[in-house]
């Protein structure tokens, strides 16, 4: 077991040296002026260089690679101060939103996979799939403005923004939250549901399934005890790999509904050519998303005794 | 009866069956209801793509600062925008960028994917295990951020958001075309080629990916779907389609900071076209899949 997490770790850990290769090339190659972005177009050209070299643009490549990753996460261009406390509390925010739309997405969609296995092939199980796949791919600023005619505008019942209005309680908070957390809900329903039918056929298909059957258990309990439990297995995997997805949905709602989380964050980076705040925010999000699937991974194995003994081998 | 002899009659044995697959693919589609509801809807957006213009009952372009933020009534069905344009006039010649630019990225795509997953999948071993690092390192980053990130910089223009889109598919497409040339490259056939003497991208491109096809068609449809939703969803963050061209991703940005002063029409209508696009692009791709996955 221990040996199984170590090497996943190490997997986890290459993975995340590439994409931080990548993002810093990515920053290199990024037509960028530092000093003269800092001290906009009248400032003399002597400034500008002197300003570079402070900033160590100048120096080789593989010192301002050290540079900025020791110095991680550095200074934002845009806002002229350390990139850190923006980051966490954009993150927070963003964490609000995230975690908000799991509690209400992970039971829904299990919940709509296995009703839809347990009809497999009938009209239910069609119904289910067909919405689900629809409501994957209607980008989130579509839905997200529907709601926002229907629920904020024409009833009033629901306010346009995100961002509550300082000091509010708990309960005002998550009111701002309901409509920008509609979106994301309906796209992660359509992956969790689906994966969700996926195991339950596989599981309701199996051996064990049958014999439970055949020595006379009662559905109910057979489902309960032997099928989901199988099924919902995979299902945490896939809950997973959507924290990647999650973040582009983010940057969508929260440019929707002016939210000052991550998301929208990295737009603002990416559009005003704040490359320092660009750089922290994509690998932060790596660092998210390798944190959350290995997480996942571990619990998956420590579940499923079948990994568990294989990787003990 | 020599080797040499064997694959030619093979071949033409495996082209019949193969025929006899795709039309019987086809009678399946074209009995299936989701398929020809999805097929429906699509066909009116192709068809309001290319004669847009003589359909619609006003120039998109059209400015009447006489006449703005009108609600929708008999001279203005969907109403006007903040310029005075008439909106139904730019739902309909809205469809016409989205279709040209997502079925291009998602060719441009799978081409690449394609190539990319014949190789790691062939070759397996050290180029498979590097490859497959720069996938996931890859994949650990959304499609929507690295496709803001590339189009902030690399500049805002049609042509660029085909290749990004499509140069961001191509890992996920290789992917699947890795799975499946994995199970492929284990057959006789395959080793019969090898045999004989074939090159290697004889044996990937001539003899594996024909029978990779099938999953190739699928993974085409299912992505177009994504394309649509990428395109739009950068188009709505100002990175997409420029403006003036009339797209409804567009549209629904430059007008939704006037949604809270109620003018809805400005920006339902379009939101309701994309809907309906991705709802056909879906019925499609899930009936494809069902028919020749069977």
């Amino acid at each position: 077991m221990v040996r199984f997490i170590l090497k996943r770790l190490g997997f986890a850990l290459i993975t995340l040296w590439i994409l931080s290769v990548i993002v810093f090339l990515l920053g290199q190659v990024l037509p960028s002026d530092p000093g003269r972005s800092i001290l906009g177009p009248l400032a003399a050209p002597s400034a500008v260089r002197a300003l570079d070299h402070q900033l160590g643009v100048d120096k080789p490549i593989l010192t301002q690679y050290w540079h900025w990753i020791s110095n991680f996460p550095g200074t934002s261009n845009q806002y002229q101060a350390p990139i850190g406390p923006i980051l966490t509390s954009a993150l927070g925010r963003s964490l609000k939103l995230a975690i908000f739309a799991f509690i209400i997405v992970v039971p829904l969609g299990i919940f709509g996979g296995v009703v839809s296995a347990l009809n497999a092939g009938n009209p239910v199980d069609r119904t289910i799939s067909v919405v689900g796949q629809t409501l994957l791919t209607v980008p989130e600023f579509v839905s997200g403005i529907v709601l926002l005619v229907v629920f904020a505008v024409a009833l009033g019942w629901l306010p346009v923004t995100a961002t509550a209005p300082p000091g509010s309680g708990f309960f005002t908070q998550l009111k701002y939250l309901i409509l920008p957390v509609i979106p994301l809900v309906m796209i992660l329903f359509g992956y969790i549901a689906r994966m969700a039918r996926v195991g339950t056929i596989e599981a309701l298909d199996s051996d064990y399934a049958r014999t439970a059957t055949l020595k006379g258990l009662p559905r109910g309990v057979m489902i309960r005890r032997h099928v989901l439990r199988n099924s919902l297995l995979p299902t945490i995997t896939v809950i997973a790999t959507q924290t990647g997805y999650l973040i582009g949905g983010l940057v969508v709602v929260e440019v929707l509904f002016r939210y000052q989380g991550i998301g929208s964050l990295i737009y603002n980076a990416a559009t005003q050519h704040d490359i320092p705040m660009l750089e922290a925010c994509v690998l932060t999000i790596g660092v998210v998303y390798m944190l959350v699937t290995l997480f996942a991974d571990i619990l998956f194995s420590l579940l499923n005794p079948r990994i568990r003994l294989k990787a003990a081998e | 009866m020599s080797i040499a002899e064997i694959p030619i009659e093979d071949a033409a044995a495996i082209q019949a069956g193969r025929h006899e697959v795709g039309s019987e693919v086809f009678r399946q589609l074209v009995r299936s209801p989701t398929f020809l509801i999805g097929a429906f809807i699509l066909l009116v957006w192709i068809i309001c793509a290319i004669f847009g213009s003589s359909i619609a009952p006003h120039s998109p372009f059209a400015q009447n600062l006489e006449g703005i933020n009108q609600a929708p009534s008999s001279a203005h069905l969907f109403g006007t925008d903040q310029l005075g344009r008439d909106m139904l006039s730019r739902v309909i010649v809205g469809s016409r960028d989205i279709l040209i630019i997502a079925p291009l990225a998602t060719l441009l795509g799978t081409v690449l994917g394609t190539v990319v997953g014949l190789v790691m999948g062939y070759f397996r071993g050290i180029v498979d295990d590097v490859l497959g690092r720069f996938v996931e390192a890859f994949l650990a980053l959304p499609v929507v951020v690295t496709g803001v990130i590339a189009l902030s910089t690399l500049g805002r223009s049609n042509l660029v958001l085909i290749v990004v889109i499509g140069l961001l598919f191509t890992p996920l497409i290789a992917r699947t075309v890795r799975a499946a040339v994995l199970l492929e490259r284990e057959l006789d056939y395959v080793a019969a080629a090898r045999l004989r003497g074939e090159r290697s991208p004889y044996i990937m491109f001539v003899e594996i990916l024909p029978n990779v096809f099938a999953p190739i068609m699928v993974e085409f449809t299912v992505r177009l779907a994504y394309a649509i939703f990428a395109i739009l969803t950068l188009t709505f963050l100002g990175l997409g389609v420029q403006p003036p061209s009339p797209d409804w991703a567009l549209d629904i940005s430059a007008n939704y900071g006037v949604v809270p002063a109620g003018y809805w029409w400005e920006v339902l209508f379009d939101a309701l076209a994309i809907a309906t696009l991705v709802v056909s692009i879906t019925l499609i791709s899930d009936s494809v899949q069902g028919a020749i996955e069977g």
